[in-house]
């Protein structure tokens, strides 16, 4: 056989592939080359298939082999099986998401949830259909949603103690991420300004929002702020939080925009410059969609930053999915069961998370010009 | 009319000057197309609305005062606290004061930074490294709890963690069964419990050597760079200094007869007594917190190492230094630079994160002054303006550092 491959004679290059050499290709070669490629390698492998097997089989005979999925209370789950209780979780499902928002007015939070992929759907995708048109209803969106969470002109008002749950998160989440974003831009040229005054008020609120945690913010928003309004008026709870989420997030978008900003070589300034265009026109034209391109990853991690940090209202007092999931650890038909609860939010962040760091990915390559500024 | 005119030269101007004598516009209109001007204009009006703001929200704050008969001084500080604190650093009681609370409040925090930074530091790198592996089960298993950890809220994991300590960890009672090292080291749901050391006589003789042994490597290391420098030879000066820290002290504690005693915890009653003991909301938080923060640093590192170009490891090599001296002396101090500048703001959230501690109740300066006193004595501006002032400074010092490194390491140029 192997003689009968010798001698066969080809015309110049009418010669059939060879397959290719036993170990330079396949699974084989690829085992050896990404696991065991060096001594340190084998033992990095050892030590990696050692540590699978120490978590992975005790957590899935936790969460799915012995865990019970329907059960009345935690005794009946303990006598059902020793894994997890997620029977717990399934019952609260509703209060987690909805938090305390009336029964029969939770349609209004689904509908302004499937506006809110409507509305988004145009912002993300530049090839979504009628995309002028659409882009119209997605400014108009907040107020929309205001108006269907809140209620009045026609709907059943609903107060903002009642919001929790997802909900919450997802309304300070949302709020925070539409209107920091046209502030920390403002802060970011302020910072840049060449008016010394302008530059030094806008490095000052930067520094201080970016000094302080957010918890002594949320605490100034639900202890101080009242101080500071004219006597007799107050405001709610849920609006100065809405405010200072907003503004802690836009101090940490001006830093993100600043980094795009002395991105721009200087030649694009002058070039502004010289073309005749006025100082916003310039920034409009020319020096912001550079800068906002190269800063989008910051941008959309300062936006899962401040998604994550929603569950910080749970310390002054409002209830969302967290909140939600730690009162509900206090029920005593169900104590003990905070990995459940805890594990299952956890969830949730994730993905959503994980889905915005995704779309940043999505975006810096369809953004990606080939050239680097 | 030329004297408002002349002064911008043509490129700081918007509008040709040419054009000023037509006596069309008025003054103002001139004014305000001059670039100069309107510049002046716009900050005198920009720092005029900022005080007519901060005017007026300063006569809000004193209305508002007044009329819940309120004082704004900060004379509380010295009145009696009223309340107990489970981890203190420095001497204190109920009976000590609010200001001795607060200082109380801030070792705490101060505490948490510190341990947190160093653990998430080791973490962090140990991490970035692993998941530059060449392996791939392990960098796709690092993959995965990076990205994990990232994208769930940090007081979420801290709540979770101390969950996992209060309701997994033993009860005391049961850590003597298992859950401890050699009988001395217990972990329980009240704390880890672990031998205290107490130096006696003759330990001075240690801790001296042991000084000693750090300056004398510190010279002897500066000796060996010098000496590097004008010889070419290289000495192994870790392992010497190493030797040296660790081996010096060692030998003078044997040579002045081990003179040092240990406190071991026992139980009594329902928990240990003596001892070192590390508070469970402790113990959780410092977890929680490194464990949050290296994923983090771990990207950083991985950014900083990938930022440098493949040619430096070959030059490197090329001129013939070893693989580890290469890292050394030339990959690292370069990632370094890539490096320092995200790992600061990385510092400076784990600071202002421990501000969570309040969530699972260990006692830091937010739980203290921004809690208790201001609960007990309805001083919100005077607590809170401590709280920010505090948490300001700390994060000032922390990048004046981190600065004054980065100045140390950075690229000189022309």
């Amino acid at each position: 056989m192997s003689d009968a491959s010798t001698t066969e004679s080809y015309a110049p290059g009418t010669h059939p592939d060879l397959p290719p050499p036993l170990l330079e290709s396949g699974a084989i070669y690829w085992v050896r080359k990404n696991l065991l490629s060096s001594w340190t390698n084998i033992g990095l492998t050892i030590a990696g298939v050692y540590a699978l097997w120490l978590i992975v089989p005790p957590f899935y005979d936790w969460a799915f082999a012995d865990a019970v999925f329907t059960a009345a209370d935690r005794s009946e789950c303990q006598s059902l099986g020793d894994g997890a209780c997620w029977a717990f979780i399934q019952e609260r499902f509703t209060i987690f998401i909805y938090g305390f928002y009336p029964e029969a007015e939770r349609w209004r939070t689904i509908v302004t949830f499937a506006l809110l992929f409507v509305a988004i759907g145009p912002l993300l995708f530049d090839n979504f259909p009628h995309r002028g048109k659409a882009m119209l209803f997605s400014l108009s969106y907040p107020f929309i949603a205001a108006w269907l969470l809140l209620g009045g002109f026609g709907l059943t008002p609903v107060g903002t103690d009642e919001f929790g749950g997802m909900l919450l998160n997802l309304i300070v989440g949302i709020t925070g991420i539409t209107f920091s974003l046209p502030i920390g831009i403002v802060l970011a040229l302020g910072r840049a300004s060449q008016l010394p005054a302008v530059r030094i008020i806008c490095i000052s609120f930067i520094e201080f929002i970016r000094g302080v945690p957010l918890i002594t913010l949320l605490f100034l928003a639900s202890t101080m702020l009242s101080y500071f309004l004219p006597p007799g008026t107050s405001f709610d709870l849920l609006m100065r939080v809405l405010i200072m989420v907003t503004l802690f997030a836009s101090g940490y978008l001006a830093e993100v925009v600043r980094g795009g900003l002395q991105a721009i070589p200087r030649g694009q300034y002058e070039a502004a410059d010289s073309m005749g265009l006025k100082y916003w026109q310039s920034m409009r034209l020319i020096v912001l969609p550079q800068a906002l391109k190269i800063s989008i990853p910051g941008i959309v991690n300062t936006f899962i930053g401040l998604f994550k940090d929603t569950t910080l209202v749970i310390i002054i007092g409002l209830f969302d999915m967290l909140g939600m999931g730690r009162s509900s650890l206090a029920d005593a038909k169900w104590a003990g069961l905070s990995s459940e609860v805890y594990i299952s939010i956890a969830v949730f962040f994730f993905l959503f998370c994980f889905a915005m760091s995704r779309y940043s990915l999505y975006l810096e390559r369809k953004l990606e010009t080939g050239h680097r500024i | 009319m030329a004297s408002i005119d002349t002064p911008a030269p043509p490129s700081h101007s918007n509008r040709p000057s040419a054009h000023s004598d037509s006596g069309d516009r008025n003054l103002l209109a001139r004014l305000w197309y001059d670039k100069k001007t309107r510049g002046v204009l716009l900050q005198i009006l920009t720092v005029a609305l900022l005080l007519a703001f901060v005017s007026y929200i300063t006569s809000n704050a004193i209305a508002n005062l007044e009329l819940l008969g309120k004082t704004f001084s900060f004379d509380f500080l010295s009145e009696p606290a009223h309340y107990d604190i489970n981890q203190t650093l420095i001497e204190y009681s109920s009976k000590a004061t609010h200001l001795r609370a607060g200082i109380v409040g801030m070792l705490n925090t101060l505490l948490i930074a510190v341990c947190g930074i160093i653990l998430a530091t080791i973490l962090g790198f140990l991490l970035g490294v692993l998941r530059l592996s060449p392996n791939w089960l392990v960098s796709n298993m690092v993959y995965c709890y990076i990205e994990f950890v990232r994208n769930t809220p940090v007081l979420l994991q801290i709540l979770l963690v101390h969950g996992l300590v209060v309701h997994v960890l033993p009860k005391p009672r049961d850590a003597l069964e298992w859950a401890n090292i050699s009988d001395a080291v217990f972990f329980t749901n009240r704390g880890v419990f672990s031998p205290m050391p107490l130096p006696q006589d003759g330990f001075g003789w240690v801790t001296a050597t042991f000084v000693l042994a750090v300056v004398g490597s510190i010279i002897f290391a500066r000796w060996a760079k010098k000496r590097q420098d004008e010889t070419g030879q290289h000495l192994p000066v870790f392992l010497i200094s190493l030797g040296a820290v660790f081996g010096l002290p060692l030998l003078a504690y044997l040579l002045a007869g081990s003179p040092l005693g240990w406190d071991i915890p026992e139980l009594k009653g329902f928990n240990f007594r003596g001892g070192f003991v590390i508070r469970p909301e402790f113990l959780a938080l410092w977890i929680a917190l490194s464990l949050y923060t290296a994923a983090f640093i771990a990207e950083i590192v991985r950014a900083g190492i990938l930022a440098i170009d493949k040619g430096q490891w070959e030059a490197s090599l090329a001129v013939g230094m070893s693989r580890s001296r290469t890292l050394n002396l030339v990959i690292i101090p370069q990632a370094m630079r890539v490096i320092v500048p995200p790992l600061t703001s990385q510092y400076l959230n784990l600071t202002k994160n421990s501000s969570l501690a309040i969530a699972i109740g260990y006692m830091d300066v937010v739980a203290t002054v921004g809690g208790i006193t201001l609960m007990q004595t309805g001083k919100e501006m005077e607590t809170m303006i401590i709280v920010i002032g505090f948490y300001l400074s700390v994060s000032l010092f922390i990048s004046s550092i981190m600065n004054w490194y980065n100045n140390r390491i950075k690229l000189v140029e022309r």
